[in-house]
């Protein structure tokens, strides 16, 4: 009889003997036959059960209501905007689940810190698992960062690291004018740790939101070290590590500032502006070519079927195999552009140094120097979505945003 | 009351880490540090604790020694590793050995701690086992729980604001044995600490040396119950137990005096330092010179029970104010003394107001760290009316224990989501049981039938060295002289080359104390086992001998074996094996007849 449920207090006999304890739900991990038990030691085990008897029903958990203080008018408001991912959780200490927090309250009680920082106006635009992100999500990003700049004097989103700064690079891409500061913020740690990097991240993102800076940044530890962070600029930075609270770094340019108590811009930046211009379309037609050795043409002429764009990511200073000429003149005959960024990351790509990237470049493919290659990828969806062919090939080249430099220094 | 005992021992395991491939040793090689902050979390009521939070609002910082056997997983950079297999089928063999029930899946918890020994904030531990047991010359100890949890980060050093730890030890697994409290004196601690830790060691998979294995006594006679922490040199288990017994007595009859005395705490703090102006007390003049106080307060009802007879009450108090950094704290059982003269006792007492069953506490600091002590001290005076308080404690070298710190609280624990749980089949368990080793007395049995004494046996196996012991045995024999290198000898010696070489007739048998004691010294074996070679003529030395006592040889015959024997083996002891001496000698001497 399954009169039992997670959350009573049960009796299980088994072929070992009697285990008494809280039943927990089923983890996803779990072995079919095992039941989850939290023993009255706090430990969870896993046993299968021959009977389970209910000792006591399990009670509801109490619903804890959090406050936050009044606005204190001395302090600038800073729109917080959820997007889901590990920076914005929580656990259920109950079954171990990550929760996401919803509300200006859960990040107030994350952070009590930011109290003193700000006044926050939080709101979730969705939730979803960072890899789980799409074009339509950046649209709607766009929309409530338009809305909330009327409202607050910066904005901070907290959102998963996986693919931030694909997100990082739309945004930029899509405002040309800030009347307020973008940050994104994420954490490698989880906030339900007491080691997390979400607490320094955070707050340092609510001091960025506060600054004059009229672009896109992403904000993330600047080292392993729980003291500063670095301020990076949306179209150059790269998530760089799997796991490391500094994954993020900023390639072929430096971060453009550093934050922990103090704030301080490094380098240039751009200011606010006296309004935010949006500019929200994206033409999803675009494909993100890695190419590799034993690459069949056909797979990559398939990848470009259908398709308005193409960044490819060369090796080296941007090549593909010379067998790959012919197939890459058909389509930017057919209408295809495509732009070349390179499988280095670091330096920017040089189609005249040998014989295959002059021909890539007779064939009619643009050259993006030291552009990385998600961005361009989300540089070129941007353009196709608002500029007609001829000016997207003038400008996926250009310096829009600072995606691009024409000077590297060594470092 | 009976006293009841209840031990957890924590002993590190020689396999890689547990929850990553470092090597499970301690390192002095640092490579770099990095520094970082702790946060309490959101409890399950998702409330944060308040005493948490403002210990980390302190910003207290920790540094963090990188050595080369640590890695990004040490470093809570990198997600841990699924948890080392060889670490927990030691645990798991552990468990049958006490003959615990394995649970039939393995969840790692996290248990926070937030002291910045773990870097990520909480150590991780499981729940292999429960409901063992174990046999022992006084009954059955229980075994309730058996756990496999990860070492914490060595403390190296704590300064103002930042505790500095290395993460060479961090991640070495532990076995964490947890019995019931049934010893009821230091003796059965001992044994039963003792049992459990040659039961460990018959795994061959322990770490050896200081601070590998660490043993926690609790000891409750019927009020708080007292951990000692840390007690960890089983000889002296005894004396701290039974050292603390008489402690908890001595606190038992101290309320019960002070509850027929109607004792009192009168919570007012006197500064009378006016009186100590001129004090010849070295120490109190020295404080107040530097602007510091005297303050004082009076205990009604408490004279005699701070240092009179048995009564040691003045010592719980100087250990409650010692943690805080305070040394200058006296009272009325031991004054007048320290400089502190009679008459300044009296102008005290008066001050005070105190009659003859009164006792007054006074301390010499500055005033505010003074006012912190005396209202400790007040806090422990009021516990002393109820008794024993539930407390840690830490041994102390003459036997005796001192207060650490409070028990520590319920722990917080919940799941670690980044390790999959482990199914524990039947047939593993089963496969397990057919390969556990030996229990001790087993093994004791055997090599007492390879022909070493009992007291031998149990020293080898105690020191794990009976897997060589028996090897070398059956190869070249000499049991009795293999036992008595390995007891006298030490760790990292080739004695199976020894006895190579001395079962090849190489040097004699009464070398090998001394090649034993020159390897450990640092000599290299080899070299030193050349210097005892036969490099001398033992036919010449044998046959100059029988001519020079020829006439002993005629007048006594074979009757001369025995003194020409010491002869000859004066000369060659050490080198050559008394046996061998003997049959030359035999044969030659029969020849000369």
């Amino acid at each position: 009889m399954a009169d039992y449920e997670p959350g009573d207090y049960v009796e299980v006999q088994t072929k070992k003997g009697v285990f008494r304890g809280v039943l927990l739900p089923t983890s996803q991990f779990s072995d079919r036959n095992v039941v989850l038990l939290k023993l009255d030691n706090g430990y969870n085990v896993g046993i299968v059960p021959d009977q389970i008897r209910v000792l006591r029903k399990g009670t509801q958990k109490k619903k804890i209501k959090k406050s936050v203080p009044a606005p204190n008018p001395n302090l600038p408001t800073v729109s917080i905007l959820g997007t889901g991912g590990t920076i914005a959780s929580y656990v259920d200490y109950r079954t171990g689940a990550v929760h996401p927090a919803l509300s200006a309250e859960d990040f107030a009680y994350a952070v009590p810190e930011i109290r003193n920082e700000a006044n926050i106006r939080a709101r979730l635009i969705f939730n979803i698992l960072s890899e789980d992100m799409k074009p339509e999500y950046w649209i709607k990003i766009a929309h409530a960062i338009k809305e909330e700049s009327e409202r607050s004097e910066g904005i901070v989103i907290p959102h998963g690291t996986d693919t931030m700064t694909y997100t990082a690079a739309a945004l930029s891409f899509m405002f040309p004018k800030l009347s307020v500061p973008v940050v994104l913020v994420g954490s490698q740690r989880s906030s339900d740790r007491p080691s997390s990097d979400a607490y320094i991240n955070l707050l340092s993102a609510v001091r960025v939101a506060k600054s004059d800076l009229g672009e896109v940044a992403v904000v993330m530890h600047a080292t392993s070290n729980d003291d500063v962070c670095h301020i990076h600029r949306g179209t150059r930075v790269r998530k760089m590590h799997t796991s490391r609270r500094d994954a993020f770094k900023s390639i072929n340019s430096a971060p453009i500032g550093v934050v922990g108590e103090e704030l301080k811009f490094t380098e240039e930046y751009v200011k606010k502006s006296d309004e935010t211009v949006l500019v929200p379309s994206l033409d999803e037609k675009v494909s993100l070519i890695y190419y590799y050795p034993g690459m069949p043409v056909s797979v990559f002429e398939r990848m470009l079927e259908g398709m308005h764009g193409a960044i490819i990511m060369g090796t080296g200073l941007g090549h593909v195999a010379s067998d790959f000429v012919p197939a890459v003149k058909k389509a930017v005959k057919d209408g295809v552009i495509i732009g070349m960024a390179s499988q280095c990351l670091y330096g920017q790509v040089n189609l005249n140094v040998y014989s295959t990237g002059r021909e890539l470049k007779n064939a009619g493919v643009i050259p993006l120097g030291d552009m990385l290659p998600e961005v361009a990828y989300v540089k070129l969806m941007w353009l196709l979505g608002n500029y007609d062919e001829e000016e997207v090939k003038r400008l996926l080249p250009e310096n829009l945003r600072g995606e691009l430099a024409s000077r590297r220094v060594l470092q | 009351m009976t006293m009841k005992c209840g031990l957890e021992i924590h002993q590190q395991l020689s396999t890689k880490k547990l929850f990553c491939e470092c090597p499970s040793e301690l390192s002095d090689k640092v490579m770099g540090t990095v520094t970082r902050i702790l946060r309490p979390t959101q409890s399950e009521m998702g409330e944060v604790d308040r005493a948490a939070m403002e210990e980390s609002l302190k910003h207290r910082r920790f540094i963090y020694e990188i050595t080369d056997n640590s890695c990004l997983v040490e470093l809570d950079e990198e997600p841990p590793h699924d948890l080392n297999r060889e670490a927990l089928e030691v645990a798991l063999k552990v468990a049958l050995m006490f003959n615990a029930k394995i649970v039939d899946e393995i969840h790692v918890m996290r248990k926070i701690v937030i002291d910045g020994s773990n870097t990520s904030g909480f150590q991780r531990t499981a729940l292999i086992a429960v409901d063992g047991y174990m046999d022992t010359s006084f009954g059955r100890v229980r075994i309730p729980t058996i756990c496999l949890e990860e070492e914490a980060a060595r403390k190296i050093e704590e300064r103002e604001g930042v505790v500095v730890y290395r993460l060479d030890r961090l991640g070495i697994p532990l076995i964490e044995i947890s019995t019931d409290p049934d010893m009821h004196t230091g003796e059965e601690v001992k044994e039963a600490a003792q049992r459990i830790g040659y039961i460990l060691r018959a795994t061959k998979k322990v770490r050896r040396g200081a601070g590998t294995i660490r043993q926690d006594i609790n000891v409750s006679t019927g009020q708080g119950r007292v951990e000692i922490k840390g007690a960890s040199r089983l000889n002296m288990i005894p004396k701290w137990v039974n050292m603390e017994l008489e402690r908890q007595e001595m606190l038992k009859k101290a309320a019960e005096t002070l509850r027929d005395r109607n004792a009192k705490i009168d919570e007012t703090i006197y500064d009378i330092t006016e009186i100590f102006k001129n004090t010849e007390s070295k120490i109190i003049a020295r404080i107040l010179k530097k602007g510091g106080k005297v303050l004082a307060i009076k205990l009604n009802g408490f004279a005699g029970l701070l240092k009179s007879g048995k009564f040691r009450l003045g010592r719980e108090f100087a250990d409650r104010v010692r943690v805080i950094g305070i040394r200058g704290l006296f009272h009325s059982d031991e004054l007048p003394a320290y400089g502190v003269s009679e008459d300044e006792v009296k102008r005290v007492k008066d001050a005070l107001n105190a009659g003859e069953y009164d006792a007054f506490v006074l301390i010499a600091e500055r005033e505010e760290l003074a006012r912190l002590g005396l209202e400790k001290v007040i806090e422990r005076a009021k516990i002393a009316m109820n008794g024993v308080p539930g407390e840690t404690r830490a041994p102390k070298d003459d036997g005796s224990t001192a207060y650490l710190r409070p028990l520590p609280g319920a722990e917080r624990m919940y799941p670690e989501t980044d390790i999959p749980p482990i199914r524990i089949t039947e047939e593993y368990i089963e496969e397990l049981r057919k390969s556990l080793p030996k229990m001790p007395e087993e093994r004791v049995a055997e090599l007492v039938d390879m022909g070493i004494s009992e007291q031998e046996a149990w020293q080898i196996v105690h020191m794990g060295m009976d897997d060589e012991f028996e090897n070398i045995v059956k190869k070249y024999g000499y049991p009795t002289i293999v036992a008595r290198a390995m007891l006298n000898g030490c760790e990292d010696i080739d004695y199976e080359k020894i006895f190579e070489y001395l079962s090849a007739g190489k040097f004699a048998k009464e070398a090998v104390d001394d090649i034993v004691l020159r390897a450990c010294n640092g000599e290299d074996v080899e070299k030193v086992m050349k210097e005892y070679e036969a490099s001398i003529d033992l036919d010449a030395i044998i046959d100059r001998i029988i001519e020079e006592k020829k006439e002993l040889i005629n007048e006594r015959g074979m009757g001369a074996f025995k003194p020409l024997m010491g002869l000859v083996m004066k000369e060659v002891r050490g080198k050559v094996d008394g046996k061998k001496v003997s049959e030359v000698l035999r044969s030659k001497l029969k020849d000369a007849l």
